[in-house]
């Protein structure tokens, strides 16, 4: 007679960085069912939302996480944008893009570290991570931060990109595509990767669609979906890019879609730049005073997939009600078809497969010296020397300010 | 195929169950019906016209629950958005669980937030809250003077 085993990853497990349960209930070494229970992240953003205006509901969504915190913002503005009837900048929109892209970058390299590491392919997650490093320095440069860029507001976005930033921009997407080149080719070759992703985890196409997933989780099914080209936001309608996609549904592929899909952005990002060159500076944003009553709905392809936002306005200075769908929600559901079957070893790469947003940037306090345990830098010392990094960095990247 | 020439196929269809038709814009249509229609419309839409169920939001306002169903048809980038009105006092419409599993989650939010009851649901357990919250409480919903 069989025994059923429960294995619980979570709620808090070295295998993720944020809190979920999931019950692999086992017979042997093959999962027979899986469960999970959710909530421990809940934080009531969208009730929350109801009480922040409109400018401050940006800083508020673009904390839903930390990895893609531009998604929400974006989906945030084509909701309010498409109830005030606004049509942005065309500056403003290849800005938009630009950070869009450079997001989905770092995001994928952060994915194909964390799934190498999953793998147990520890190589893989030192190079992903150190090549994603840099383009944390080139948002630093823009923006002023690593993460949270707050970049966005209705109407447009609130910095520019000065002409005298953009040859940084264009010089690390050419040794981008370089190291791109060594990393598809380190993971697409490799015999090991080949056995431990290949025919993992499939989903089929009728899986996605009974799902509803999203993202590099469908179009690695076959389900040619994008938000960019289907309902073209931002500057995406005005640069040549094309949909990746692959058939077979599997680890693999979805690693395979999303390592193709940074050469686009790559791509995309360069286009912006050399349209933003030949623009006049400054002309960013447009002045709204008021957003009136309506319904607006608004997405935006975030690197994980389709983020939904669906705002109703009253009149007032705050939304009446703010509904978000970020496209894990979706996405994580699909466990329920990619890990039964498989062994344990094979469940944590099939659900690392779907990149659940593990959404942790927490940054230190303190630094203590590993030998000694003696404090090298408080809080403040820590600040006034990320400010002057960052001000170095503006000024080696752009010679500005 | 455009939004409006699918929304008016959708109200020939449908014409006793459809209630008002407001084109917000160009790809963007907000279509109320009649909540027992919920499952005949959906299953055209899912069924025969290959649209994808994107989410649901439900709202508590002054003439009670409000749900809207967004679809998204994918070949044109459209959103077509199905909107029910709810009993204000026990708020409760057909689940689509059972054609999709993408609303089962949404549905139990629904659920444990609005209070509202997705008949014939598989699993109509609590997502977020389950141990931590009282039953019967409902944090949505809101106060009307």
């Amino acid at each position: 007679m069989s025994r059923k085993t429960l294995i619980p990853i979570g709620p808090y497990h070295p295998l993720q960085e944020e809190p979920e349960l999931f019950k692999l209930y086992c017979d042997g070494e093959i999962v027979t069912d899986i469960k999970w229970e959710t909530g421990y992240n809940h934080r009531g953003i969208e009730k929350l939302s109801e009480s922040k205006s409109y400018d401050q509901v940006f800083f508020l969504v673009e904390r839903i996480c930390g990895i893609c915190s531009t998604s929400h913002p974006f989906a945030f503005a084509n909701a309010v944008e498409e109830i005030v009837g606004v049509e942005i900048t065309d500056r403003a929109k290849y800005i938009r893009s630009i950070i869009g892209e450079l997001e989905r970058i770092h995001s994928h390299l952060l994915w194909v570290g964390l799934a190498g590491h999953f793998l147990g392919y520890n190589t893989v997650f030192m190079w992903a991570w150190k090549y994603r490093e840099p383009v944390l320095d080139l948002f630093e440069m823009i923006t002023g931060n690593r993460n949270s860029y707050a970049m966005f507001k209705v109407g447009g976005v609130r910095r520019d990109i000065e002409n005298i930033k953009i040859p940084a921009i264009r010089k690390e997407m050419a040794v981008m595509r370089k190291k791109l080149d060594l990393l598809t080719g380190a993971v697409m070759d490799d015999p090991v990767i080949h056995a431990r992703t290949k025919g993992v985890g499939i989903l089929t196409r009728q899986d996605i669609v009974d799902y509803g997933a999203v993202g590099p989780t469908a179009r690695a099914s076959g389900i040619d979906i994008d938000v960019r080209r289907d309902d073209p936001y931002a500057a995406y309608s005005m640069v040549n890019w094309k949909v990746i996609t692959a058939q077979e549904g599997d680890v693999f592929a979805k690693a395979e879609v999303r390592l193709l899909e940074m050469y686009e952005s790559a791509s995309i990002i360069e286009q912006c730049v050399d349209a933003l060159e030949k623009m006049k500076e400054g002309d960013i944003a447009l002045k709204i005073n008021e957003i009136p009553e309506g319904i607006g709905t608004g997405r935006a392809e975030a690197p994980r997939g389709e983020v939904f936002h669906f705002v109703v306005s009253d009149g007032s200075n705050s939304p009446a009600r703010h509904k978000i769908r970020a496209p894990s929600y979706t996405n994580i559901a699909t466990f329920k078809k990619s890990c039964i079957g498989q062994t344990i070893a094979d469940a944590t790469i099939s659900l690392a497969a779907v990149d659940p947003c593990y959404c942790c940037t927490e940054r230190m306090a303190a630094a203590y010296d590993n030998s000694s345990g003696r404090k090298i830098l408080n809080a403040n010392e820590l600040i006034a020397l990320s400010m002057k990094r960052t001000s170095e960095l503006r000024k080696s990247g752009a010679g500005h300010e | 195929m455009d939004t409006e020439a699918a929304i008016n196929k959708l109200t020939e269809k449908f014409s006793s169950d459809t209630v008002k038709v407001v084109l917000q814009k160009e790809k963007r249509a907000i279509v109320t019906i009649r909540p027992i229609a919920i499952l005949a419309i959906s299953e055209y839409l899912y069924k025969m016209e290959g649209y994808r169920f994107i989410i649901a939001s439900a709202l508590h306002t002054r003439r009670g629950f409000e749900i809207y169903y967004h679809f998204s048809f994918d070949a044109d980038g459209s959103i077509l958005s199905l909107h029910v009105i709810l009993d204000k006092e026990k708020p409760h419409i057909e689940s689509l669980s059972n054609m999709f599993s993408a609303s089962n989650w949404i549905e139990r939010e629904m659920h444990e937030l609005f209070g509202i009851d997705f008949l014939h649901h598989p699993n109509q357990e609590k997502l977020l809250s389950e141990g931590n919250w009282a039953d019967d409480v409902y944090p949505y919903r809101k106060e009307f003077k």
